[in-house]
C-alpha cells in the first residue's frame, strides 16, 4: 500500500490509480514518478542535465554535523553525554534529581534541560548543586545538536565529568536528532500504558537503554511491566533495561552503576585507541 | 512536528545549492526517505508553506520511498521484515536490529529552472537564506 495516500499498488511500487485524476486534499500529483537511464537517473523532457544537481546529501546532515562536532568537543573534553528522552511527566527530572544526588560527590555533573516554556526543571537541578542550562524551544518539539551545542560551552563543564540532556517530553521527534550523546536513553514510567513501545517505535528503536520508572506505582495501575519490556525488545532487541522507583530508591544504584560503568569506558577510549573490542564492551551492563 | 524541521533543513541545503548555482530557482527536489523515517506525508504537507519565499517556491517535490530491509546474521542473507518494527528474521525468527535499508533521509538531486524561465518571473525572491534566523 502506498504510504503517503493509502492507495494500492502494483507489485512493481506503481500507484494502481493516477494521482493526476485523483482528488486529494492535498496536491502529490508528482508522486507517481519514474526514473531514467541517463547518467543521473532522470529523465526530464525539456531539461538538459546541466541543470541537474546531484547532491546525495542526508537532510538532517547539517544537525548530524553540529552533533559530530559535539561528540569531538565531548571526547576531548572526556565527557559521557546522556540524552534523556520520554513523553511529559515521565519522571525524568524527578530521576535526575536523584541520580544527580548520588553521583555528585563522586565526579563533575552538568544539565541541559529542554523544554518549551520555563525554567521549572533547571531550577530543580540547581537546588541540587549541579549547574544547569535551561533550552526553552518555543514552538520547537525537540532540542538539535546546535543548541546542545552552544549549552555545552555555556555550562563550563569540567573535564570528565558527565552531561545530562533532558529532552523536550516527547516520544517523537527527539528519536530523530542526534545530538552527540553517548547513549539516549528512554522513560517510559508505569502510568503510562505498556503499549507505548509499539505505539512510538522509532524512540524505542533508536535508544541504548530503556528505564521503566515509578514501579512503586505498579500494584495501583493495570501496566504490565513484563508484557512493556517484551515489547520494547520486540522493536529494539539490543535495549537494555533498568526498573526504577526514584521515589522509593529502588533501581537508582543499578542506574548510577551502569551510568558509572560508561563513565570508565569513555575514559578508557581516551586513554586507549578505539578497538572494536572496547567498542562491544561499551553496551554491556 | 519535526517535518518542520526536516522540511526547513532541506529547503535551506537546496537554497544553497541553487544560490551556488547562479541563484536559479528551484523546479525540482528529488528525496529519497526510508521507510522508517514516516515521514514522505508529512514532508510534502508542509513543504509548500515552509518554501515560501525561497528559491524553493513552486518547486515539484519528489520523495523516493526506501522499503525496510534488515540484515540476518543466522541465514547471513539481508531479509524484508514482516511488518514495520518487526526487526525478526521472516524466515528463522531470530532478532535483526541491522538496518539496510529505511532509515534513509537523503536529499538526492535538484533541478534548477532554465535562465529564461527564470527572467520570465517577476518576483525573484532575495537571498531565502538571509531571511532565515542563524540559530534554530
Amino acid at each position: 500500500m502506498c504510504s503517503v495516500c493509502g492507495c494500492g499498488q502494483t507489485n512493481d511500487g506503481h500507484h494502481i490509480h493516477d494521482h493526476k485524476h485523483h482528488d486529494h486534499a492535498h496536491d502529490h500529483s508528482h508522486h507517481d514518478h519514474h526514473y531514467g537511464a541517463d547518467s543521473a537517473g532522470l529523465s526530464v523532457a525539456g531539461f538538459s542535465q546541466e541543470h541537474l544537481i546531484e547532491i546525495e546529501q542526508d537532510i538532517l546532515s547539517k544537525n548530524d554535523d553540529y552533533a559530530e562536532a559535539n561528540r569531538r568537543w565531548l571526547a576531548d573534553h572526556c565527557q559521557l553525554a546522556l540524552n534523556l528522552v520520554s513523553s511529559p511527566g515521565a519522571g525524568k527530572t524527578t530521576l535526575l534529581v536523584e541520580t544527580l544526588n548520588r553521583l555528585a560527590r563522586a565526579r563533575p555533573l552538568g544539565v541541559i534541560e529542554g523544554d518549551q516554556a520555563t525554567t521549572n526543571d533547571a531550577d530543580r537541578i540547581r537546588e541540587t548543586g549541579v549547574p544547569a542550562i535551561q533550552i526553552n524551544t518555543g514552538r520547537g518539539c525537540h532540542l538539535d545538536a546546535h543548541m546542545v551545542g552552544h549549552a555545552f560551552s555555556d555550562l563550563a563543564l569540567q573535564d570528565g565529568g558527565i552531561v545530562f540532556i533532558e529532552n523536550v517530553g516527547n516520544l517523537v521527534c527527539p528519536a530523530a536528532f542526534d545530538l552527540g550523546e553517548a547513549f539516549k536513553v528512554v522513560i517510559l514510567s508505569v502510568t503510562e500504558g505498556d503499549d507505548k513501545p509499539l505505539k512510538y517505535p522509532d524512540m524505542f528503536a533508536a535508544a541504548d537503554v530503556m528505564i521503566l520508572s515509578k514501579i512503586d506505582l505498579l500494584p495501583h495501575v493495570d501496566f504490565d511491566a513484563d508484557k512493556a519490556v517484551e515489547r520494547a525488545l520486540r522493536i529494539n532487541p539490543d535495549l537494555q533495561v533498568i526498573r526504577i522507583s526514584a521515589r522509593d530508591g529502588t533501581g537508582i544504584q543499578v542506574w548510577c552503576d551502569w551510568i558509572e560503568h560508561q563513565v570508565k569506558q569513555t575514559h578508557d577510549h581516551r586513554a586507549a585507541p578505539i578497538s572494536p573490542d572496547n567498542l562491544t564492551q561499551s553496551g554491556q551492563l | 512536528m519535526h517535518e518542520l524541521a526536516l522540511a526547513r533543513s532541506l529547503i535551506e541545503m537546496v537554497d544553497e545549492y541553487a544560490l551556488k548555482n547562479g541563484g536559479r530557482r528551484v523546479r525540482r527536489i528529488n528525496c529519497r526517505l526510508g521507510e522508517l523515517s514516516a515521514m514522505t506525508r508529512a514532508l510534502y504537507f508542509c513543504f509548500e508553506s515552509t518554501s515560501k519565499g525561497s528559491r524553493c517556491e513552486g518547486a515539484e517535490l519528489v520523495i523516493e520511498e526506501v522499503p525496510l530491509s534488515v540484515f540476518c546474521h543466522t541465514c547471513d542473507a539481508v531479509k524484508t521484515p514482516s511488518g514495520r518494527f518487526n526487526f525478526r528474521c521472516p524466515d528463522c525468527g531470530f532478532p535483526t536490529p541491522k538496518v539496510v535499508t529505511g532509515r534513509e533521509m537523503q536529499l538526492t538531486s535538484i533541478e534548477l529552472e532554465t535562465v529564461n524561465e527564470d527572467a520570465a518571473r517577476k518576483h525573484l525572491s532575495a537571498d531565502y537564506s538571509a531571511q532565515q534566523t542563524p540559530c534554530q
